[in-house]
């Protein structure tokens, strides 16, 4: 049974730390965040101590498919690196060697692509107060892409509220085709290629930063032999009632558009899912490879070939999930999927899959990929390079550079959906409509005596005994609507905590 | 298959290794390159200075 939909990503940023003879990017992704967290007022002179995450209940170990396969490595859950939650309910921590930003739980496309975008000007605002403490001559630079072109890859993760009762089979079955597919309109372009043996001349340019790295079919681990579907069971919510399936195969997007459809488009798919609205499973013969295909393929025709014998593009299978998508839609309406946002994500796939199939060059104010290939490309033709030239890479990587004057993909004329003024009241201000909005106000008003947070809980400190943890387990709870008058009538935590009961 | 009548027509990307592209037939087209000159020139001021330091030196330790 479909359930209402809950969306929210999280960006690992490339990093890079000039001026030094030692750069370590863990150090730097350590100093981007601490210096963002005090430009932006989250440490007073009395308390040193950020709000922290709390990761009891941590467990990405757990595998959707009920066992963890000989072998199988879960990532390792870093306890001691910067980790900090913002008044905006998100959290910007250290990740392994990279800073992370992710957005709160959203319920729609759009507020996604605000959120997506508060985090972007986040990084912004940390590099400038970053810069500003480092010695003479020192920088420290975010990327926002997923590969360093040497075989190297850092994710840019969707998470979806799913309704337990779906037989997670079901799942693997149809978001392997979606998954494959969409990278005609969610790729954020890459030149070259980092399989073993793949030579630049064979692919110059390809559609995705990720579809290199895929592996498997399904699996656990996040980190090598990484899979389109990644199995883990982790809801941090009631996992009587819920999973979060957590994606890993999208690029990073700098245009609104590729985010807002990525997620958008994802939302329905799984809406359906847990409908059982499938005629048929589109079934590839062999995913993995389709995958790369499909990123090589700069003209979006070959077929692929699928497990009963027949072929398909990848245009016709994102034109038959468009097709389901708008007839349940029809049927059952869009609450569940984001209202309104939802009429919308359906006008803009179908428009832009219309365009793809006519003219891909067309959106090059909508797609990071076509955006990035014309520019490469026009670049290339001027000054009448190969495209294995060190300059078209430096361009790619220069695409993401998160530095407004630098980076290619803010001087492009992309279209953006969100405002800039509605995305800077995001970096501070949570989403009114899930259990972000109960934890993003209470680190605002009352940051001394919550402790520790997580997803679904947050730890207070009232000067009793023991700390109170307060459970957070529906995302759907903790709304403006539930509590936003608490916030305006209690002067302090005790008495927010006496009023929830707890 | 998909419900609806498609025409098959092939997308106009090709490979690099194929032949080059056609050339715009369209005013729209002209539009289109002479917006794309002006792009250009501007993000030559932008672009990093030593493309081959920048590509060797752009190492990350990657992550999930």
């Amino acid at each position: 049974m479909a359930i209402s939909k809950t969306i929210g990503i999280e960006t690992e940023y490339g990093i890079v730390h000039r001026g030094t003879d030692e750069p370590n990017p863990i150090t730097a992704s350590s100093v981007i965040i601490n210096a963002y967290l005090a430009s932006a007022g989250y440490r007073t002179d009395s308390h040193s101590e950020v709000i922290a995450w709390d990761f009891t209940d941590e467990s990405p170990g757990a595998d959707a498919r009920g066992y963890t396969p000989m072998g199988a490595l879960a990532p390792a859950v870093e306890t001691h690196l910067v980790n900090a939650v913002l008044t905006n309910g998100a959290r910007y921590y250290v990740d392994h060697a990279h800073p992370e930003l992710s957005t709160p739980e959203c319920t729609d496309a759009l507020s996604v692509v605000r959120y997506d975008r508060a985090a972007e000007l986040i990084a912004q605002e940390s590099m400038t107060a970053a810069n500003r403490m480092l010695p003479e001559g020192q920088e420290i630079i975010l990327y926002k892409d997923n590969s360093d072109g040497k075989g190297n890859s850092y994710g840019c993760h969707e998470n979806y509220l799913v309704d337990r009762s779906t037989p997670f089979s079901r799942i693997v079955r149809h978001c392997t085709s979606h998954f494959i597919t969409r990278q005609i309109y969610t790729g954020a372009g890459k030149v070259g290629a980092e399989l073993p043996g793949q030579r630049t001349d064979e692919v110059p340019f390809q559609l995705t930063q990720r579809a290199d790295f895929f592996e498997e079919e399904v699996g656990l681990e996040t980190t090598l032999k990484r899979p389109i579907i990644n199995t883990r069971d982790e809801p941090h919510a009631d996992a009587r009632k819920y999973r979060r399936l957590h994606v890993i195969v999208g690029d990073a997007n700098p245009s609104q558009v590729s985010t807002f459809l990525k997620v958008g488009t994802t939302a329905l798919v799984l809406a359906l899912i847990e409908d059982d609205a499938f005629p048929r499973e589109i079934e590839f013969a062999a995913p993995v490879a389709s995958m790369r295909h499909v990123s090589h393929d700069l003209t979006l025709s070959e077929p692929l070939p699928l497990a009963d014998g027949t072929t398909i593009t990848a245009l016709e299978v994102q034109w038959e999930l468009f097709d389901l998508a708008r007839k349940w839609v029809e049927e059952k309406g869009t609450d569940l999927v984001g209202g309104p946002v939802a009429e919308m994500v359906l006008q803009r796939w179908e428009q832009v899959l219309g365009t793809l199939e006519r003219d891909p060059l067309e959106l090059a104010d909508q797609l990071d990929w076509v955006a990035k290939y014309r520019l490469l490309e026009g670049y290339r033709e001027r000054h009448e390079l190969d495209w294995n030239d060190a300059r078209l890479r430096a361009m790619d990587i220069q695409y993401g550079d998160m530095r407004p004057s630098k980076g290619l993909a803010w001087r492009i004329g992309l279209e953006q959906l969100v405002s800039d003024d509605d995305a800077r009241l995001a970096m501070t201000e949570p989403p009114s409509d899930t259990r972000a909005f109960f934890r993003g106000k209470c680190i605002q008003h009352f940051p001394e005596q919550v402790v520790a947070a997580n997803w679904d809980s947050l730890v207070f400190d009232v000067g009793g005994e023991s700390l109170r943890r307060v459970p957070m387990m529906e995302p759907m709870r903790g709304t403006a609507a539930h509590v936003g008058t608490l916030f305006d009538e209690c002067d302090s935590a005790v008495e927010l905590l006496r009023r929830l009961g707890s | 298959m998909a419900e609806r009548e498609q025409v098959r027509k092939p997308a106009p990307l090709e490979r690099e290794s194929e032949t080059t592209q056609a050339p715009p037939a369209s005013e729209r087209g002209e539009e289109i390159k002479a917006e794309l000159d002006d792009l250009l020139d501007e993000i030559d001021e932008v672009l990093e200075t030593n493309a081959e330091e920048f590509v060797k030196s752009y190492i990350q330790k990657g992550g999930q």
